[in-house]
């Protein structure tokens, strides 16, 4: 069995239930300042993702240890490589976390406001980064014969890597939007869904330029994987089908539609990528690819035998934890401080 | 070099910030379970207030260590790529299995507590807390094994210059985890007894609800004494392991030069490591011979004899650690230990002699014990970290060679300035809110309450939510 295949998707399986899961709430946190209209409000939103926000994180800790495990070479060299990158995420989701959890505690204007830039900003600024390293990623990096990488931060900032970040941000915000139209309520859910609706198009715009561009500046279409197409028309009728879905008030239906956006464009991303991991733009032979880059077929086997048994209890119990908080998140659900 | 020391000291400082909150993470979830357990099975309300009361101060401690260890989880990468490269086959197992199996457990059923106060059933409800200090100490079991293999490899061959795994078993199964991982654990479990017992004892000096928290009292003397004697013993079958396989760290744990044959354990030194040696020395004869070996005549080997055994087998450089750092780091670790031995002790006389509520003098001692086990804490990982220097993986790997070649000193100033700066910023909001939610205690119920006790205790239980 090719176990370097089997943990390349597994890896990809986590970055996707990642973006998916900790995209709406991310969207949500970005559009808690815009939606509210008071600090019941802004609870509301907050607690529509209280009971998920950090087993959704979770995922992300996951896909580093399993990038660890299967293929050590990718997280060191990713890691080391998009430093300051990713210490900005850290920073953003360790402020995030700490104003939604302590945001309550005091009930003081300026103890709630400092909360409340921490959980616009702690949720916009990675939903940003992630589009950009994903994008410098396809685009492929400066990585030398050692593995490492040898360019410089600026070096990730060219103008289709931030319209990555934007393309990103402007997804997840709208997977946001929808999730909130389901877990919320009256005059807030119909706000939500005025935004959703509000942004649609133009991210539409941004996502397709985005996509277009890609045939230009990234490795992504040049060998592409089995089914070339079939993804990314799937991601562009996914987004399209939301929007007519949300317009016919089917929200549970529209949900999936972004959520189908989210997991297909992921899909795309890791499918044009394979057999590498992070392309070298200095010498091609020097890429990262999942057989040069993996962990002993040993090391391998053990953890595709613990991630069979483990994932599916996962899931299961994250199913769970929906189901138990299935109910919209009501303004009287607040407790009066 | 100036790299080198940068990501040093950045490990250092972000990995002892975590450790500060995951031990009392460890002792404190499992304190909270049993509280909520006694009030499952007692029935009595003074139980459900305590599992409450605790159960906030819990979720502010545990919301630190979460955002602390996702630091952790990236900055083996961020700081210590060759490093990585060079363990990954084996390290990074522990470290994806503890994400899968105990993390995802751990957050999914904390949400599931916090917000199904109302929810849920009494006993699905008591089962979340369990199940979250149940993925606690099991995300330690990972860890630590993952560490334990730093300390003493096994299970591996060196491949193209990189560690390949075996030998799974024997990396479940490494003797240095089966005395490392009960010792750490078990500190944690101090560290939260002494938490529980100085909370409920500043709230018996302030006179709040003397008799609630003198449950709380009891419950956390018990733990701390049975725990607090694990840590003695525990540590000393590690202390025993040390000896055989990282004899260097020991050595240097006792100042201890020159080999002896019946060894004396040191109790005072001023260490001198440019000129190896050791002044003003007050030893104990015969008692490391004991500590090493249980007996009074076995041999101890020296740093200097074991330097010359290191250079004669990896070549020249100095193998000595820190040595002051790591002898006085271990003699702080133990005396605390002690301290607390003695602290569980007399808590259980006074209790014994009925005296728990009104020996004002105890609770003034114990409030002070609550900040005693973080100093224990990280002087016994600082023992362990920097005794096993300059290897990073003992032997194979040196600390100089796992760096990121890739980072520039820029980098890790600014990373180390910003983490810095976050992790005051949440010491202070920690302490604060800590403060802030225990010294109210518990308010006292009027009669005409109580009737409507029900629905008031359903308000209650909604703060905690967001
Ligand atoms: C409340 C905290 C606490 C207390 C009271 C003690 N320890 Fe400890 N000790 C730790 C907390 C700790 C720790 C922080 O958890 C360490 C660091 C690494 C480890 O496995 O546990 C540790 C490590 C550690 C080591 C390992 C050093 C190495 O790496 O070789 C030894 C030999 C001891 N301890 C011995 C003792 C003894 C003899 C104690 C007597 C009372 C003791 N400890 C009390
Ligand atoms: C939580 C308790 C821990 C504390 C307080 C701690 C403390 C430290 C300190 C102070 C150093 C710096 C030593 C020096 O450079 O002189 C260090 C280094 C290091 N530790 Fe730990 N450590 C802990 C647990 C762990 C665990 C569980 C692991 C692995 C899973 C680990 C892996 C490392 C690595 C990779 C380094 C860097 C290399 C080095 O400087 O030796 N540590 N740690
Ligand atoms: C002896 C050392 C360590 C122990 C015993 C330990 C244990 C724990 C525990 C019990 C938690 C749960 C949260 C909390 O307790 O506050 C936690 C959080 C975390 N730790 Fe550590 N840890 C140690 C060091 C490390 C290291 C070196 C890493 C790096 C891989 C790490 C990664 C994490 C992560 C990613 C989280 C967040 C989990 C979440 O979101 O639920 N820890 N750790």
């Amino acid at each position: 069995m090719d176990f370097q295949l089997i943990w390349f998707i597994l890896i990809a399986v986590l970055f996707i239930g990642y973006f998916f899961l900790e995209g709406f709430d991310f969207g949500v946190g970005i559009l808690m300042p815009f939606i509210s209209r008071d600090d019941v409000d802004r609870r509301v939103c907050i607690n529509t993702i209280g009971p998920f926000w950090d087993a959704n994180e979770v995922w992300l800790i996951t896909a580093g240890g399993a990038m660890f495990a299967a293929f050590p070479h990718w997280y060191a060299t990713l890691f080391s490589g998009f430093y300051l990158p990713l210490l900005l995420i850290l920073l953003a989701l360790i402020v995030r976390a700490v104003g939604f959890e302590f945001r309550s505690k005091v009930d003081k204007p300026f103890w709630k406001k400092t909360a409340d830039h921490f959980i616009f900003w702690g949720s916009l600024i990675p939903a940003f980064i992630w589009g950009v390293a994903l994008t410098n990623i396809v685009m492929g990096l400066p990585i030398g014969e050692d593995m490492n990488f040898h360019g410089g931060l600026f070096g990730l900032l060219s103008p289709y890597a931030i319209l990555g970040g934007l393309a990103s941000t402007a997804m997840f915000t709208l997977h946001g939007a929808i999730f909130l139209t389901l877990r919320t309520e009256g005059p807030l859910m119909e706000r939500a869904e005025k935004v959703a609706k509000m942004i649609w198009i133009p991210s539409g715009v941004l996502l397709l330029v985005f996509a277009l561009l890609g045939y230009l500046y990234t490795v992504l279409f040049d060998e592409f994987g089995l089914i070339p197409g079939t993804l990314p028309l799937l991601a562009i009728i996914s987004f399209i089908a939301g929007y007519f879905l949300l317009r016919a008030n089917r929200f549970g239906w529209s949900f999936a539609a972004t959520g189908g956006t989210i997991i297909f464009g992921t899909i795309v991303a890791f499918e044009g990528l394979f057999p590498k991991l992070m392309p070298s733009t200095l010498n091609i032979d020097w890429s990262l690819t999942v057989y040069n880059a993996s962990s002993s077929e040993l090391t391998l086997t053990i953890m595709s035998v613990v991630a069979l048994i483990f994932l599916p209890i996962v899931l299961g119990y994250q199913a769970y934890s929906y189901y138990v908080f299935r109910q919209r998140v009501t303004r009287d659900s607040i407790p009066t401080s | 070099m100036e790299e080198l020391d940068l990501a040093r000291w950045q490990f250092g400082i972000t990995t002892i910030y975590h450790f500060i909150f995951v031990p009392l993470t460890l002792g404190l979830s499992v304190l909270v379970a049993i509280m909520q357990t006694f009030w499952y099975r007692t029935g009595d309300t003074a139980y459900k207030k305590l599992t409450k009361y605790f159960g906030k101060l819990f979720i502010i401690v545990f919301t630190l260590g979460v955002v602390t260890g996702i630091v952790q989880e990236f900055q083996f990468g961020m700081n210590w790529s060759e490093y990585s490269r060079f363990v990954g086959d084996i390290f990074g197992i522990p470290l994806a299995i503890e994400a899968l199996m105990a993390f995802f457990l751990e957050s999914t059923f904390l949400g599931l507590w916090i917000f199904g106060w109302n929810r849920l059933k009494k006993g699905v409800h008591l089962l979340c807390i369990w199940l979250v200090a149940i993925a606690s100490n099991l995300s330690a079991i990972w860890i630590l094994m993952a560490n334990s293999w730093m300390q003493v490899p096994v299970g591996y061959h060196i491949v193209g210059g990189r560690a390949e795994l075996t030998d799974f078993v024997a990396i479940l199964l490494n003797e240095r985890l089966l005395v490392q991982m009960p010792h750490t654990i078990i500190a944690g479990f101090v560290t939260g007894g002494l938490f529980v017992l100085g909370i409920s004892a500043w709230m018996m000096l302030r006179g709040n609800q003397k008799e609630i928290f003198q449950k709380s009292a009891r419950i956390a003397l018990v733990f701390t004494a049975v725990a607090s004697l694990l840590t003695a013993t525990t540590g000393h079958s590690q202390a025993q392991d040390t000896v055989q396989s990282q004899p260097m760290k020991m050595a240097a744990m006792e100042g201890l030069w020159e080999t002896e044959e019946p060894a004396s354990f040191s109790l005072f030194a001023i260490i001198d490591q440019e000129n190896r040696t050791s002044m003003r020395e007050v030893r104990l004869p015969y008692m490391l011979s004991v500590l090493a070996h249980n007996n009074l005549t076995s041999e101890v080997r020296g740093m200097n004899d074991l330097q010359a055994e290191m250079e004669e087998i990896h070549g020249e450089g100095s193998y000595i650690p820190p040595v002051a750092v790591v002898y006085w780091g271990f003699r702080i670790m133990v005396g605390l230990g002690m301290l607390f031995i003695f602290l569980a002790i007399t808590g259980l006389v006074l209790w014994w002699k009925d005296k728990l509520q009104t020996a004002t003098w105890f609770h003034k001692i114990a409030i002070a014990f609550i900040f005693l086990p973080y100093i224990a804490n990280t002087a016994g990982w600082i023992v362990t970290e920097m005794g096993r220097q300059p290897w990073v993986v003992y032997g194979l790997l040196l600390t100089a060679d796992g760096v990121s070649p890739a980072v520039t000193g820029t980098s890790i100033w600014i990373s180390m300035a910003s983490f810095t700066l976050v992790y005051g910023f949440l010491a202070a909001v920690a302490v604060f809110l800590i403060i802030r939610f225990s010294k109210p205690g518990i308010p006292k119920e009027n009669k005409k309450k109580k009737e409507a006790s029900e629905d008031d205790d359903s308000k209650d239980s909604d703060a905690f939510v967001y």
